[in-house]
This record gives C-alpha cells, sequence and structure tokens, in this order.
C-alpha cells in the first residue's frame, strides 16, 4: 500500500477509534467505549450504504430497512432463544452472534434484492422515493406487529454471545465491532477496486456508455444494492445488540437520512468517509446534545457548509480530491 | 454476394402521427463505409437508436451479425459486436482513458462480476486496453482523466472503447461534428484504415469525409431512404440534389 495522503488520514482514523476506548478503559469510564462502539456501528452501516450511494450513484433513501431488520433479527432470534420457542417451521432461535450476523446479511440481502429490484427500474428522485416508500412500509410492518413489541420495540435481556468472548464487558464488545468494521471497509476496497467495481463506478458516471461497451447497467447496480443492503443489515444487528434493545427507530426514515448525513459528512464514496463521518456525528450529538436539544440544528449549518465549500466531506477536506487510477 | 453484416428491412418507428422511420431497407456489407446523410430532422438519430437498441422499432426486423437483434437490450447488441460512437461523446469523466478502455475490455472478456482481484492490477486487461489506445494515438494521455481530455481526443477513446469490444461493426454517429480541419483530416485517414477492421456505418455532415470515405450512401430524408448508391450515383441523383446536396453536388 502506499502512503498517500489520503492512506495516513484513514490510519490515524482507525487508530483513534481505537484508542479512545482503550484509553477510556484504562481511566474507567466505560461510557466512552459506548460512544466509540457507536461510531463503529453506525460507521459499518453507513459503509454499507457508501457502496450504493458513493460508489454506484443509488441514493437509496430507505437504507434505515436493512439497518433494522438487522435489528429485528438479533431482537428476535435472541428473545426466542431466551423463551425456547421456535421462530418459523420448528427452527429454533439462538443468542450466538455469528448465526444471528449470517441471517442478518441474508435477510437483508434478500429484501434489498426485492426492493432494489423494483426500485432500480426508475432513477433520480424516483428512486429516492420509492427507497423511502419500501422503508415505510418495513417500519409501519414493524409497528403493527404486536408479537415483537410493535411501536415498543424489543428488549435484548442479556448481550447475545460471541464464542470464547464475554460480550457483557464493553471493551470485549467493542472490539468485536471495531473488528467487522475494518473488515468491512476492507471488503468495500476490494469491491470498489474490482471488475464489479469498476463497472458500478462507471454506471455512475455515465449509464449509457456502460451500455454501450456491453454490460448491463442494471445487474450491475442491483448487486452493488444487494450487497449494500447485507453490510448495512450486519451493522443493525450489532446496534441491537449494543443498545440491548431494537425498536421501529432503526426502522425510521430519521435513520436512513442520518446515514445519508453521514456519508456526505464525511465524504462520498471515500473509504473512510462513513467513519470520518460517523465520529463526527457522535461526536456532535454527544459535545452538543449535552447543552443543548437543538444539537441538530448546528448539524445542520455543519452539514450545510459541507455541501457548499468542501464536497468532499471531512476526508475530502483533509485529503484532497480523489484519484482514479 | 456476400452477406450483410448488418441488415435492417423495412423500419418503421412512429411518434403519435409523426413517422419518424418510414419503411428504412439498408444494409453494410464487409469491409465497406456506408455514409448514411440526411437534413436536419430526416430520422438519422431516430435510426440510430433502433440500431443500438435505445428505441424499439414499431415493426420491421434488424439482423446483425446472423440474428435478429430487434429484441435485443443495448448492452446485449453491444455485446455481440456492435461498437459505437456518439454524437456527443459519451464516457466515463472520472476514470482515466485506460479505465475507460478497459471497461470495454473487461466487457469482452465477458464477466463484470469479478469481486475480487483489482482491476489495476490485472496486466493482461491494462495491456489489452494500452494496444487500442495506442491504436487512436492515445498512448501519451492514457492516465489523464477522460474528463480532461480535448474533444477530438474523446473522440478517439471512444473509438479506442470500440476497437476494445472487438466490434464487427462500427456505428459512428458524426465523428467529425465539433474536428477543426486538422482533427477532420486526420480522423478521416484513421477512418480509412479502420474500415478493414470492420465496416462503418458512418452518419455525417462533413459532406468532404462522406465522399472521401463511403463506398455507398444513403440518403435519408423525412424517414425514408430516397437513394442508396455510390458516391458518384449519388452525386448525378436528381432527387438528391434537389432534396439535399445543393451546392455540394
Amino acid at each position: 500500500m502506499i502512503l498517500t495522503r489520503e492512506n495516513l488520514i484513514n490510519l490515524i482514523l482507525a487508530a483513534a477509534l481505537l484508542a479512545i476506548p482503550l484509553i477510556a478503559n484504562a481511566a474507567g469510564q466505560p461510557f466512552y467505549i459506548t460512544l466509540a462502539t457507536r461510531v463503529a456501528i453506525l460507521a459499518l452501516a453507513a459503509t454499507g450504504l457508501n457502496l450504493a450511494l458513493g460508489v454506484g450513484g443509488l441514493v437509496s433513501f430507505g437504507h434505515a430497512a436493512f439497518f433494522g431488520i438487522g435489528g429485528y433479527v438479533a431482537g428476535i432470534l435472541a428473545s426466542h432463544s431466551f423463551s425456547g420457542e421456535p421462530v418459523l417451521f420448528g427452527l429454533s432461535g439462538t443468542n450466538q452472534m455469528w448465526i444471528i450476523w449470517l441471517v442478518a446479511m441474508a435477510l437483508a440481502g434478500v429484501v434489498g434484492l426485492a426492493i432494489g429490484a423494483i426500485s432500480l427500474r426508475t432513477s433520480g428522485v424516483y428512486f429516492i422515493m420509492i427507497t423511502l416508500a419500501f422503508a415505510q412500509m418495513v417500519y409501519y410492518f414493524a409497528v403493527s406487529w404486536p408479537a415483537y413489541g410493535g411501536e415498543d420495540g424489543l428488549s435484548i435481556l442479556v448481550r447475545n454471545q460471541f464464542p470464547g468472548v464475554m460480550t457483557m464487558v464493553p471493551m470485549n464488545f467493542f472490539l468485536i465491532c471495531y473488528v467487522i468494521l475494518l473488515v468491512g471497509i476492507a471488503l468495500f476496497a476490494v469491491i470498489r477496486a474490482s471488475r464489479f467495481g469498476a463497472a458500478l463506478q462507471a454506471a455512475r458516471q455515465n449509464e449509457v456508455r456502460v451500455a454501450t461497451v456491453g454490460i448491463q447497467p442494471y445487474r450491475i447496480r442491483l448487486t452493488g444494492f444487494v450487497l449494500s443492503a447485507m453490510i448495512t443489515g450486519l451493522a443493525g444487528a450489532l446496534f441491537a445488540d449494543l443498545n440491548r434493545f431494537v425498536s421501529p427507530s432503526m426502522l425510521s426514515w430519521h435513520m436512513s437520512g442520518e446515514l445519508i448525513v453521514l456519508i456526505i459528512l464525511g465524504g462520498t464514496g471515500r473509504l473512510f468517509g462513513p467513519l470520518a463521518g460517523a465520529a463526527l456525528y457522535v461526536a456532535f450529538e454527544y459535545a452538543l446534545g449535552g447543552i443543548t436539544e437543538r444539537w441538530q440544528f448546528f448539524l445542520g449549518l455543519i452539514l450545510l457548509l459541507v455541501v457548499l465549500f468542501a464536497r468532499g466531506g471531512l476526508v475530502g477536506l483533509l485529503a484532497g480530491k480523489a484519484k482514479h487510477g | 454476394m456476400v452477406e450483410p453484416i448488418l441488415q435492417i428491412s423495412n423500419l418503421v418507428k412512429n411518434f403519435g402521427a409523426l413517422r419518424a422511420t418510414d419503411g428504412v431497407t439498408l444494409d453494410l456489407r464487409p469491409g465497406e463505409i456506408h455514409a448514411l446523410i440526411g437534413p436536419n430532422g430526416a430520422g438519422k438519430s431516430t435510426l440510430i437508436h433502433q440500431i443500438c437498441g435505445t428505441l424499439r422499432q414499431d415493426s420491421g426486423s434488424i439482423r446483425f451479425a446472423g440474428q435478429d437483434v430487434g429484441g435485443l437490450s443495448v448492452a446485449e447488441r453491444a455485446r455481440l459486436g456492435l461498437g459505437r460512437t456518439f454524437q456527443v461523446s459519451s464516457i466515463a469523466p472520472e476514470f482515466s482513458a485506460l479505465r475507460n478502455v478497459m471497461l470495454a475490455a473487461q466487457a469482452k472478456e465477458g464477466s463484470s462480476f469479478r469481486f475480487f482481484k483489482p482491476v489495476m492490477r490485472d496486466q493482461g486487461l491494462i495491456d489489452k486496453a494500452m494496444a487500442m489506445l495506442e491504436r487512436v494515438g492515445l498512448t501519451e494521455r492514457a492516465r489523464i482523466p477522460a474528463a480532461e481530455l480535448s474533444h477530438g481526443e474523446r473522440r478517439q477513446l471512444e473509438i479506442a472503447m470500440a476497437l476494445a469490444l472487438q466490434s464487427k461493426a462500427f456505428l459512428l454517429d458524426e465523428p467529425m461534428a465539433g474536428m477543426g480541419p486538422e482533427g477532420s483530416k486526420a480522423l478521416t485517414r484513421f477512418l480509412d484504415t479502420l474500415r478493414q477492421e470492420a465496416p462503418i456505418l458512418l452518419v455525417e455532415h462533413d459532406m468532404d469525409a462522406v465522399f472521401a470515405l463511403a463506398d455507398r450512401i444513403s440518403v435519408l430524408v423525412y424517414g425514408r431512404v430516397i437513394a442508396t448508391g455510390t458516391v458518384d450515383e449519388i452525386r448525378r441523383d436528381p432527387t438528391v440534389r434537389s432534396a439535399y446536396l445543393g451546392d455540394h453536388g
């Protein structure tokens, strides 16, 4: 790997995210570990969306659906594991994280396939609206489904298990999320650099050109959308485990908007843009949220400044324009 | 007679009451440059859109490389070997010239569903793309983002992409448009050699280029082909002269 300015910034970001909870742990301040875990999970969710939005140019306003589906998979499987009742067709619940992750990714992928297959027949504003509509359908479904708490949500009494790790220890759970985030970012980088990634980026830049060289833009985008949904779904499962609670708010359009905001703040399409954005967002939420309930007003101002003057987001501001070989 | 690469028969396309393509029959034979000329609004663009698949014909057939392609998508026709350039160059602006051609080369090789191997370390693909860039004279500009290329260079880039597809026919939509006199001359020389690679259906307004290059010319007026023939036949044709050529004849 060549040590470009962007790579250096990425390294610093990754190191800082690891250092903060380590220091907080040594200082006996577990609250900051939770904050850092929140950053890691939101960054992972936004990394998923970044594949669709940043690489593929697909402005999905419905990724909360996948985030929430991941969350509900964790909550539902855990509740069945606790009660001992089968989930479906005699299949029992589980409190094993890695099974939950696989199920969350699979289900988010299947739902992503269905939503994408229809939504990707449109583009532009229509695509934004139709993804929003699908996510709202999932949201209202969850609200009106009393078996799993409906509007009140569903608690996870004991955080799910990971072999050989005491997941209730905040630092341990942080490390799980941190490693998954790094794997997710690495996967993002590999996909972006691959033939598929080239086609997905080209489809964003010029759909007609992609078709003219013999590649169906629709199939490329649908695949990108599904992969994107799977990563965001995985993040959702972790988020539910962090809060030990899942509710329809994870599925709401606010959440979809938040993920888009994270990406724009950090740098659209940039490898560490979602992490930079999530860190900025959570820092704001924490620092300003303590002072005023209206902290989102100030976040809005920052977002405005970024959109007007720093289109590459925080990473773009620090590292300069993205390069494409 | 050699079988044509592209055979268009009785093609019709209506937009409401307007018949934009009115029973067009036209073919493209191996080794030739077939120029399609006609005044603005004659339906040239509509015809091109139907050939490459962005518009579906109302009736009639399009055969390409031995099969009926009338129902295929743009991408499917491209994979069969229909290479095209656009009136306004169509490129991926953020990508370098090299990456643009690599995209075509990867499409030709088959799968774009490869998720792991980094494309910029795929030496086979890079070599293929560089060879095409060299043929059109863009070697020096390979690493420049396509958005920063000049108008003429983008034309060359589009041709390099069509070459990378190993096209069986080229569909060139006004390649001379916006080129200076020098650029036009250079491009004319290049197209003259290109016909040996694959036949060219050339839609062009620049009559000097058309007369210099074309083996045959078809004249499209109000959606109909009013004449097809050699350069001399078309120059002498009275209906063409009155309908279109005017002083040029």
